[in-house]
């Protein structure tokens, strides 16, 4: 018996020592959790946009020797989850993170369905959520039914009336004609797209000669692009997804598709694009965009080639990094990480990031990058809601 | 005739998905869940070869091929043959089949994921037109159909004009008496899957130059060759090749003359005709 209580007594003790001493531990990091797509089909935007840039600002912090909290600098431990794509799957990746991992800060997931679905837990637990890869018209709407929840990446609306100013400009200067075929992939992104910019085409006094719109995931799009070349089209606007976006640009290429102006959507940026299509993809309009010219933008692609051993992309990258530093300048501003004070911290700061200054209106990021081009390797903001150093857009010449 | 000629493009690219399939269940008996992600690690191969080393990517079918052999043997007769031997019927092997290479195709894809990582690929190859009666089309594409048209005629040859392949159908047709005249069913049923194998194997290879893919697209060519393979008859390689050949025309000509929104509606509204009417397939034998 004695020698039983003794043990109860002991193991006690050793527990309540082991206890105190990860409590300590866990004062000295600052848990960061994401869960995002590392399987499934949003896997390949995310691993180009997403994960390079966790692990890039993990480096760059550390390396600092961690985030100034107070007076004490705490480095950051990651937790990574993949959430398959899937919303149910990310949903419950939050909430393990939460209870069980006990991170201090959650990172956003990737698309804008997943983002959706894992706001009211986020808000449920009061975690900050600063999401990226996430595009939708209703943010504001969202932000007030969540008040934690941040949109950093823009509006669908601002994207697609962007394409209708850029094209109406280059009309106006003479460089393009009146007529345009638009496509779209049939899912969440390229209708909704679609829906805004149609109508935006029609008002800017375009005649919409060729539309349609094609399941998502279908890389066999020569009937595409054969109906909109006998259209005789100006231009060729196509709200697409990653997989099209490449296979509308080979389609083209090989059909001749001769417009003056060519537009596709998500992947465009993608350092992968101008790799495969070399001199082809020169002229090429597509979604999103940065100023490449920045001295910050030029060490932040300096130093993601270095720390991942892959390119940024010319759009999402930097502003999910951003984000991160949005995040790490809020915390230090608070001096603590207590989630109360830095949402409230994001809420009414200004932030310097690799985008420049970032601001939010409502917890709503209003001034972002809507509409690029590839000019001699390079892909160029060439429209923006309001941010410094668009770039003037040319006319597509041959696919050559 | 562009619709035509489109429509015989795709159709020769979807047979190339198919094919393997269909040996590996019409004589393996193997339900190869894996077959989308045999075909992506091919994908990966070539672009690997074509990137690093140069390799010309018609020329690494011969570099893929026998690799592709070799492991597809090993699987089978490593993992899928002690499931054959204790299987005391087809339904048992069957499930049990499905679930063992969609374990592998669990397997595939993760070491594809640690390998390449979850991005998309794509190069450049052969992408530039050729004209036919006056439209252009992807060089690549062609180049496809055409070792498509090479690969299934040498199958079928191969299948109906020798020795070796006269076993292989008669294990097709039932096991059991293939062993009682003296054919090594064990073995043929090895050569058959590792056949069907190499076929998906070439297939990625050759889908590759004009397809973008990554480590998780496996799953969508594993549906379009059941599909086909379902509608052309299990096991029967007229029979993919047929209906390969009708979906790429249907959706092509639905794609141009409709809507391109309806592809999928079509393939799978002449998939629902061919189960109503002819639900062994079009070449597939009435099972009694």
């Amino acid at each position: 018996m004695r020698v039983s209580n003794l043990c109860k007594a002991m193991s006690i003790g050793l527990i309540s020592v082991m206890i105190g001493f990860s409590s300590v531990q866990a004062q000295d990091v600052i848990k960061v959790g994401m869960s995002a797509a590392k399987t499934g089909p949003l896997s390949g935007g995310t691993a180009v946009t997403q994960w390079p840039n966790l692990k890039l600002w993990e480096h760059t912090v550390n390396a600092k020797g961690g985030i100034k909290v107070g007076d004490k600098r705490m480095p950051v431990k990651i937790f990574e989850y993949d959430d398959r794509s899937h919303p149910t799957d990310a949903v419950k990746n939050i909430q393990r993170m939460i209870n069980k991992d006990k991170v201090d800060f959650v990172v956003a997931p990737y698309g804008t369905g997943i983002n959706l679905a894992v706001a009211p837990i986020l808000a449920k637990y009061g975690y900050p959520h600063i999401a990226v890869s996430s595009i939708t018209d209703k943010g504001d709407e969202f932000t007030k039914r969540w008040p934690n929840m941040f949109l950093t990446l823009g509006t669908s609306t601002g994207f697609a009336e962007s394409v209708a100013d850029v094209l109406k400009k280059m009309r106006d200067q003479g460089k393009i004609g009146n007529k345009v075929a638009v496509v779209n992939v049939a899912d969440a992104f390229g209708i909704e797209l679609a829906h805004v910019g149609k109508p935006a085409l029609e008002k800017a006094g375009f005649e919409i000669v060729y539309e349609t719109s094609y399941p998502l995931g279908t890389q066999d799009l020569a009937p595409v692009i054969n109906g909109a070349k006998n259209a005789k089209p100006d231009a060729f606007v196509a709200f697409s997804y990653p997989p099209d976006t490449f296979a509308l640009t080979e389609q083209a290429k090989i059909s001749n598709l001769e417009v003056k102006a060519f537009y596709v959507g998500v992947a465009t940026c993608f350092p992968a694009f101008e790799k495969r299509f070399g001199s082809a993809a020169q002229g090429i309009f597509g979604a999103g965009g940065i100023n490449p010219d920045t001295p910050e933008m030029k060490a932040y692609f300096k130093s993601h080639l270095e720390v991942t051993g892959v390119a940024a992309d010319y759009w999402a990258s930097a502003t999910t990094y951003a984000s991160l530093q949005v995040l790490e300048q809020a915390i230090e501003r608070a001096g603590t990480i207590d989630h109360p004070q830095v949402i409230k911290t994001i809420k009414n700061g200004t932030f310097d990031t690799v985008m420049g200054k970032i601001t939010f209106d409502g917890n709503i990021n209003r001034k972002f990058w809507t509409m690029g081009q590839w000019q001699d390797g390079v892909f160029y903001g060439v429209a923006s809601t309001g941010l410094d150093g668009e770039k003037e857009p040319i006319i597509k010449t041959g696919w050559k | 005739m562009e619709i035509i000629i489109t429509g015989i493009l795709l159709g020769g690219a979807y047979a190339l998905i198919a094919v393997g399939l269909t040996i590996q269940y019409g004589v393996a008996r193997i339900m190869n869940l894996a077959t989308g992600e045999t075909l992506v690690a091919s994908c990966f191969c070539t672009f690997w070869m074509f990137n690093s080393l140069k390799i010309n990517p018609i020329l690494g079918i011969f570099l893929i091929a026998p690799a592709a052999f070799i492991l597809n043997w090993a699987i089978y007769s490593l993992l899928l043959l002690p499931l054959v031997r204790r299987a005391k019927n087809k339904a048992m092997l069957e499930v049990d089949s499905i679930l063992a290479t969609f374990g592998i195709l669990f397997l595939l894809e993760g070491l594809m994921l640690v390998g390449f990582g979850g991005e998309y690929f794509s190069y450049s190859f052969l992408s530039t037109s050729y004209t036919i009666a006056g439209t252009a089309y992807g060089l690549n594409r062609i180049v496809a159909f055409l070792a498509a048209v090479l690969i299934t005629g040498t199958l079928y040859v191969f299948l109906t004009h020798t020795r070796y392949g006269t076993s292989v159908r008669a294990v097709a047709v039932d096991p059991a008496a293939a062993g009682l005249v003296a054919i090594n069913v064990d073995r043929v049923s090895a050569f058959a899957f590792a056949l069907g194998g190499v076929v998906t194997a070439a297939g990625g290879t050759l889908l590759s130059t004009f397809y973008t893919f990554n480590a998780s697209m496996g799953v969508v060519f594993t549906m379009k060759a059941l599909i086909i393979v379902i509608m052309g008859g299990v096991g029967d390689v007229r029979g993919a090749v047929i209906a390969a050949l009708i979906l790429g025309i249907a959706e092509t000509a639905t794609a141009t003359l409709i809507d391109p929104g309806l592809t999928i509606a079509a393939t799978y509204f002449l998939f629902i005709l061919i189960l109503l009417f002819r639900p062994q397939g079009l070449f597939g034998r009435q099972t009694t």
